[in-house]
């Protein structure tokens, strides 16, 4: 696996708080990664940081540059979705895809066309005519025509209806994404991106406190159903998480043997958001 | 080269009303507001029978006996019409390319749409550089055309308002020489520009760092360090009369786009006549123009402003607040 991403200590400390706290980790090429966290995290931060958007201590190494000092060169390399809406209000469609062609040497026109077709977008509206979901399938459309080694999106579909979500990760995943490639992405709506991820980290307080591939996540941690009778026996086990559901608790384990959880009830796979609220448990507190 | 091309016509699109439909605009309301004035001379010409047809004062006919002389003064009259219109045009493009500047760096961070071009490989000295060269090259070149073509039309206006009057007044417009006008005007351009530098620098400077109303900034700095300069002058503590400050501080950083600002820097201005309008053309050629590069306010406001535009390039890479 050859990295894409290698940050090592990376640290980010703003007037008051630490956005990053050394955080160290490694994102390989061909993986579509999730990072996810509470709000104000430092989600963004590392983003930014990975974009080459702001300063920071430690050492960071993207596709084989300091952010900090090649960010021209890198953004050849790197595309970015920062959230919806940040495309220029008074930017035309026809403008957009005319500027992004003649600065851009990745770009192909000819699949941005394509790409633009299969919209209602008209060349002649500008993108306070649209309405967001367009913006973003008109910024889809210029990024996926890039032939960039990694993408990163920030919360790239607040805001948006479901099927302009849905839409949108089905294109990235028939249309763009191939092993060359790498995505990086940020979201709340983590259930949305569960079954496209192939990585998962979760931020906390600028640390990284999980990071491991899907499949070994499902090896490494199990949810039980578990009638009364059994409930003080799985609490012997030290689950991370319990919550009742009709008369049932609902434990999360993290590295227990799998017979030994069967006996107690049926062992499930968790969704990432169970996952998420029990390893975040008391972070507004 | 090609980046840079497409950079400053990013800026175009951005500003287009700015760049161009205010000076169109401007030249119309000129032209609409001239020929009102036209009318109402006939109107009140015709009511009071006066014998001529007068106009403005440069052009002035009682009779149609008109030596050759008369001729060429004539044409350096519509001349100096031409370059008088086209000062007009260029004033308002000035108040234009101050708000331009002020909001170059600043708006996309407001609406977070600096994370868009800030995706593409667009280097921030390049992002910066265009919008310097939009402000002093492309914005003063589209004044000076739009300009002489308002001064023309009124020309012809004008012209056939007289052939009405049985005055045949187009050979005087063969007489003037708009191409010359507006080689001339472009040829100043790149004074503008070093003059312009300064004001430039500067606003590019707080619209690059201000993280909010950096109309405020840009104007509330240079005044408030002027104010209390003229304060200690007030008190006798400073050996310079604090006019100096105002006037090659406070003026150059906030004043410097004022097309012509130059010229109390040039070589002292002969002025002849005023009725041979042909010498005062003369005086006032290229060479007089550019007698101000002697100057140190304009090398030295113009080292400031280079200064003020690398800074701004450095906010434009490190500002983090979007």
């Amino acid at each position: 696996m050859t990295a894409v991403v290698t940050a090592t200590g990376l640290t980010k400390r703003y007037k008051s708080s630490l956005a990053l706290d050394g955080a160290t980790f490694q994102i390989g090429s061909g993986r579509i990664v999730g990072l996810i966290g509470p709000n104000g995290a430092g989600k963004t931060t590392a983003l930014k940081a990975i974009l080459g958007l702001t300063t920071f201590d430690g050492q960071l190494n993207v596709l084989g540059l300091d952010p900090r000092k090649d960010r021209d060169k890198l953004m050849e390399q790197v595309c970015f979705i920062a959230d919806v809406a940040v495309l220029p209000r008074w930017l035309k469609v026809r403008d957009a895809v005319d500027f992004v062609a003649n600065t851009h040497p990745r770009f192909d026109r000819a699949k941005c066309d394509a790409f633009l077709a299969r919209t209602k977008l008209q060349p002649g509206q500008k993108v306070k005519q649209l309405s967001k979901g367009m913006i973003v399938q008109l910024h889809l459309a210029l990024v996926m025509s890039i032939d960039a080694r990694l993408l990163v999106l920030d919360e790239p579909t607040l805001g948006l209806d479901i099927l302009y979500r849905k839409q949108f990760y089905q294109s990235l995943l028939e249309d763009y994404f191939d092993e060359e490639k790498t995505i990086l992405v940020t979201t709340h709506q983590v259930e949305e991106i569960e079954h496209i991820l192939t990585d998962l980290m979760f931020i906390r307080d600028g640390k990284i406190v999980l990071d491991t591939d899907m499949d070994s996540l499902g090896e490494r941690f199990a949810e039980v159903l578990v009638g009364a009778e059994f409930a003080a026996a799985a609490r012997e086990l030290k689950p991370l998480d319990e919550r009742q559901v009709f008369g049932k608790s609902i434990f999360l384990f993290d590295n227990v043997s799998r017979p030994q959880l069967e006996q107690l009830g049926e062992v499930r796979r968790p969704s990432i958001g169970d996952l998420f609220v029990a390893t975040m448990k008391g972070t507004y507190a | 080269m090609k980046t840079f091309y497409w950079l400053v016509k990013r800026e175009f699109w951005e500003h287009k009303g700015g760049f161009f439909w205010a000076p169109v605009v401007t030249g119309i309301v000129f032209l609409v507001l001239n020929a009102m004035g036209i009318i109402l001379g006939e109107v009140f010409g015709r009511r009071s029978n006066w014998g001529g047809f007068k106009y403005n004062g440069d052009l002035h006919f009682q009779g149609s006996n008109i030596s050759p002389q008369d001729l060429h003064n004539a044409g350096a009259g519509i001349d100096i019409m031409l370059y008088a219109i086209a000062g007009i045009i260029l004033a308002v493009t000035a108040i234009v390319v101050f708000f331009y500047c002020l909001g170059a760096l600043y708006d996309d961070r407001r609406d977070r749409s600096v994370l868009f071009w800030k995706s593409l490989p667009l280097s921030d000295t390049s992002t910066v550089l265009s919008k310097v060269a939009s402000a002093i090259l492309l914005a003063p070149a589209i004044a000076v055309v739009v300009g002489v073509i308002v001064g023309l039309a009124l020309a012809i206006l004008v012209a056939i308002v007289a052939t009405m009057h049985g005055i045949g007044v187009w050979s005087l417009l063969m007489e003037a020489h708009p191409f010359r006008v507006v080689l001339n005007l472009v040829l100043l351009i790149p004074l503008y520009a070093i003059w312009a530098l300064p004001t430039i620098g500067w606003l590019l400077l707080c619209s690059s760092w201000a993280r909010g109303k950096p109309f405020l900034w840009a104007i509330a700095l240079p005044v408030g360090a002027g104010v209390i300069v003229s304060w200690f002058g007030l008190m006798g503590m400073a050996g310079q009369p604090s006019g100096w400050f105002w006037k090659n501080v406070v003026g150059r950083m906030l004043g410097s786009l004022i097309p012509g600002g130059w010229v109390g820097n040039a070589s002292p201005l002969v002025v002849p006549s005023r009725d041979d309008p042909a010498a005062v053309l003369e005086a006032l050629d290229l060479s007089y123009h550019y007698s101000a590069l002697a100057s140190p306010s304009l090398w030295i406001g113009a080292a400031a402003g280079v200064a003020m535009i690398a800074g701004a390039i450095w906010f434009r890479r490190w500002r983090d607040d979007s």
